[in-house]
């Protein structure tokens, strides 16, 4: 980085930066990673900061994801505030702690700069990553732009750290489409982010003055006790997640949503999506709205829990909805979002038509000219009444 | 278990070494008298009658004390220790998976690192300890205890020896000794059992410059405090290889369990030494080794090992054993001349 970054004026800055420098606002006890593309100028620029002296953590330069994520679970159960970092085999590499983050209630946040999973080996965008790992208890949730990432990564800690839900938190957004351009943000000044804050004060920690054991053999008597409480938990984080969005626009005057809509509320036909590409559909929902037709977006901020009041809230009215799902749920329903947005709207008396499409899988470019086409087949099968099977969009044939 | 139980009774057996004779050094600093009253791993766990590995847990961490924070590995002691609303631990206590213990022991002693540092927690001296068994840790934990060694965390690594995955019904490891039958190295008509010989993990823990390693077994308890005292002073990550016997899946009668680990010793299967900053001493020196015939005998994963025909191999594993130890003579006589 060259010179001082200025708070509370929007300045260029690289979006992996600026969520580098939101965990350095968070005041970060603990930082440990391992580097893959497009996460890892994320996790160099804190190893910088911290090897500047400009935030006073560790550094753990693990050998594996696995262990990033292992040792991660041993510094919050310290009581340490953790941040990490992954994306794609990274994130597949922690599979199986990620599970066990949530079930022992470790409030570490980690950004996934989401990519494609192998194979074929693929650096490049898509949702396959995050899709994968989609139940594994964690509050997820995904960002647009640069400014959302960093707010969400400073967010992120004060949710995950709220006593009522001591979860872990991922914070999702686009690798490379998002990691690695140059944005406007602005960065809250300290301060203000010390007041939104708090130290982290752990709902339970390794005290030998306290001793306790966690992380138990749970047998079948106790089995489905445990994860019925581990998942109302994270089902009832939804409070506290609305209460702490209100928080952050207090703060920061931006506002957060678990499902945010654009130009929707007269819209026939929508379109849904989840990160980066929903700023590109915003601009197409303004050229098709300027033609006269109600088209509108939404867009689901907050993943896990799975918003489903406020879903239902927003495709109320729409006759068709357009799902863009970024990941495959191979030989099931093709869209991993859109299954779950179909099942949701299973048992109610209006269901729009659902269109799905898969798009931009591997990095592959999903255009203006893509978007119109969705559009069209939407509006052509809304007027048809029925849905065409799931289509793989921009594929060769 | 399956497998029959075989016993030798105490007439066939032969006498052991009085314990004090092997290693005056050790009662220097430890008498049995001296050992702390108090037990941090509570009796009423759920090991096997004759666990030689619990005995040992119990044994390192009376001499650990209270002050200490111990991450465990998915495997028989954490099984036995843990089972909720139970716990065998009066001190902290956290395990997260099989492979990943040292991770998870690294991020411990980091995090208390670093919130001492920044004033957050009282500075004090807390020992951390990670647990494994041999599958823990030579085998699916290796790159993990690797990275917490390479990165010099300052605490305690622990692996508890008994030679198979247990937990999961006696499956082979890499630390499982040639010729040793177990479920996926079943002894067969066209097979002796285990084919690998044991994996070097005191040498290779030893090979990434850390201040202190030590093979302790608790039949020389002695020895084991003595040795588990040193590792938690030692100035960076300790590593401890525990030879812990396992009646269950050795096949060995649990009244055994301690004198097969006086055995181990005296026929040189399982040498004791410590490295201490690259400089190996014997603390139980052993000039004349014991026919390995008589470790092998009382063990039920060895039976198939006495017929007349594995005698040929037989000899080569006597063989390999006597110089094994001969090099690490060498060793320890080159290494007190430094
Ligand atoms: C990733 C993973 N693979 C396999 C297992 C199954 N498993 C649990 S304990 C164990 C063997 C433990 O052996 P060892 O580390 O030698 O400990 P012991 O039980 O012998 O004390 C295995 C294979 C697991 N829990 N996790
Ligand atoms: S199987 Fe062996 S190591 Fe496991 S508890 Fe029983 S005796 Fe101990
Ligand atoms: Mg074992």
């Amino acid at each position: 980085m060259s010179g001082p970054i200025v708070a509370g004026k929007p300045v260029g800055m690289e979006v992996s930066i600026a969520i580098a420098e939101a965990a350095k606002l968070a005041d970060v006890d603990i930082v440990a990673a391992y580097p893959i593309t497009p996460q890892t100028h994320i996790v160099e620029h804190l190893a910088e900061i911290v090897a500047d002296g400009d935030l006073d953590a560790e550094f753990i330069p693990v050998e594996s994801e696995h262990s990033a994520m292992s040792v991660c679970c041993g510094t919050s159960a310290a009581g340490a505030r953790t941040f990490t970092a992954t994306s794609s085999q990274g994130l597949a590499l922690m599979h199986e702690i990620l599970f066990i983050a949530s079930a022992l209630r470790l409030p570490i946040v980690m950004a996934v700069a989401n990519r494609a999973l192998s194979g074929p080996i693929n650096i490049w965008n898509d949702h396959s990553d995050v899709m994968a790992n989609r139940d594994a208890g964690w509050v997820q949730v995904f960002a647009e732009n640069g400014q959302e990432s960093l707010d969400l990564t400073i967010w992120a800690f004060r949710l995950a750290e709220d006593k009522r839900v001591s979860l872990p938190v991922m914070v999702n957004f686009d690798g490379f489409m998002l990691s690695h351009v140059v944005e406007p943000v602005t960065l809250p000044d300290a301060e203000t982010v010390r007041k939104f804050l708090p130290p982290f004060e752990p709902l339970q920690r390794l005290d030998v003055d306290a001793p306790r054991s966690l992380g138990p053999v749970g047998i079948p008597d106790i089995y489905t006790e445990a994860k019925k409480a581990q998942l109302q938990v994270l089902l009832d984080s939804y409070g506290p997640i609305l209460e702490t969005w209100g928080a952050f626009e207090k703060a920061f005057g931006r506002r957060y949503r678990p499902v945010e809509t654009y130009r929707a509320d007269d819209a026939e036909i929508l379109m849904l999506t989840m990160g980066g590409l929903g700023e590109t559909a915003m601009s197409v929902v303004d050229e098709r709205r300027a033609k006269g037709e109600k088209v509108g977006l939404v867009r689901i901020r907050l993943w896990r829990p799975f918003p489903f009041d406020e879903f239902r809230k927003a495709v109320a009215k729409c006759k068709a909805l357009a799902v863009l799902d970024r990941a495959i749920s191979f030989g099931g329903p093709m869209g991993p979002v859109a299954s779950e947005v179909k099942a949701a709207l299973y048992a109610d008396a209006h269901r729009p038509l659902i269109v799905e499409f898969v798009v931009g899988l591997g990095g592959r470019d999903v255009t203006f000219a893509d978007f119109h086409r969705m559009w069209d087949e939407t509006a052509a099968a809304a007027r048809a009444g029925k849905a065409p099977a799931p289509r793989m969009v921009g594929l060769r044939e | 278990m399956s497998a029959q139980r075989e016993t030798t009774t105490r007439s066939e057996r032969p006498a052991l070494t009085p314990l004090t004779r092997g290693n005056p050094a050790a009662l220097d600093v430890f008498s049995a008298r001296l050992l702390p009253r108090e037990d941090y791993f509570s009796a009423g766990h759920r090991a096997c009658q004759g666990c030689a590995e619990a005995l040992a847990v119990r044994l390192i961490h009376k001499v650990l004390g209270r002050n200490t924070i111990v991450a465990t590995a998915t495997g028989c002691m954490e099984i036995i220790s843990s089972s909720y609303p139970d716990t065998a631990w009066k001190i902290p206590w956290m395990h997260v998976a099989f492979e990943n213990a040292a991770a998870v022991g690294s991020g411990i002693e980091a995090g208390l690192r670093v919130l001492m540092r920044k004033g957050r927690l009282p500075k004090r001296r807390i020992t951390v300890v990670a647990m494994g068994g041999d599958g823990a840790t030579a085998d699916i934990g290796l790159q993990a205890l690797s990275g917490m060694l390479e990165r010099g965390h300052k605490m305690i690594y622990v692996c508890y020896d008994n030679e198979a995955y247990m937990n999961t019904g006696i499956q082979r490891s890499g630390t499982t000794p040639f010729g040793a039958s177990t479920t996926t190295s079943p002894a067969g008509r066209v097979s002796i059992g285990q084919q690998t010989w044991k994996k070097p993990m005191p040498a290779i823990c030893a090979a990434h410059g850390i201040p202190y390693v030590a093979t302790v077994n608790p039949s020389y308890p002695l020895d084991l405090a003595e040795k588990v005292r040193r590792a938690q002073k030692a100035n960076g990550p300790a590593y401890l290889h525990v030879y812990a016997a396992c009646p269950t899946g050795w096949r060995l009668a649990p009244d055994l369990a301690i004198e097969i680990g006086r055995l181990a010793v005296e026929t040189g299967v399982a040498p004791l030494y410590e490295i201490v900053d690259g400089r190996l001493r014997l603390t139980c020196p052993t000039p004349k080794l014991r026919p390995l015939v008589e470790y092998l005998r009382p063990q039920g994963r060895f039976r198939h090992l006495l017929s007349e025909d594995h005698k040929d191999e037989l000899a080569v594993i006597q063989a390999r054993v006597a110089a094994e130890y001969a090099e690490l003579e060498r060793r320890a006589a080159e290494d007190a001349r430094r």
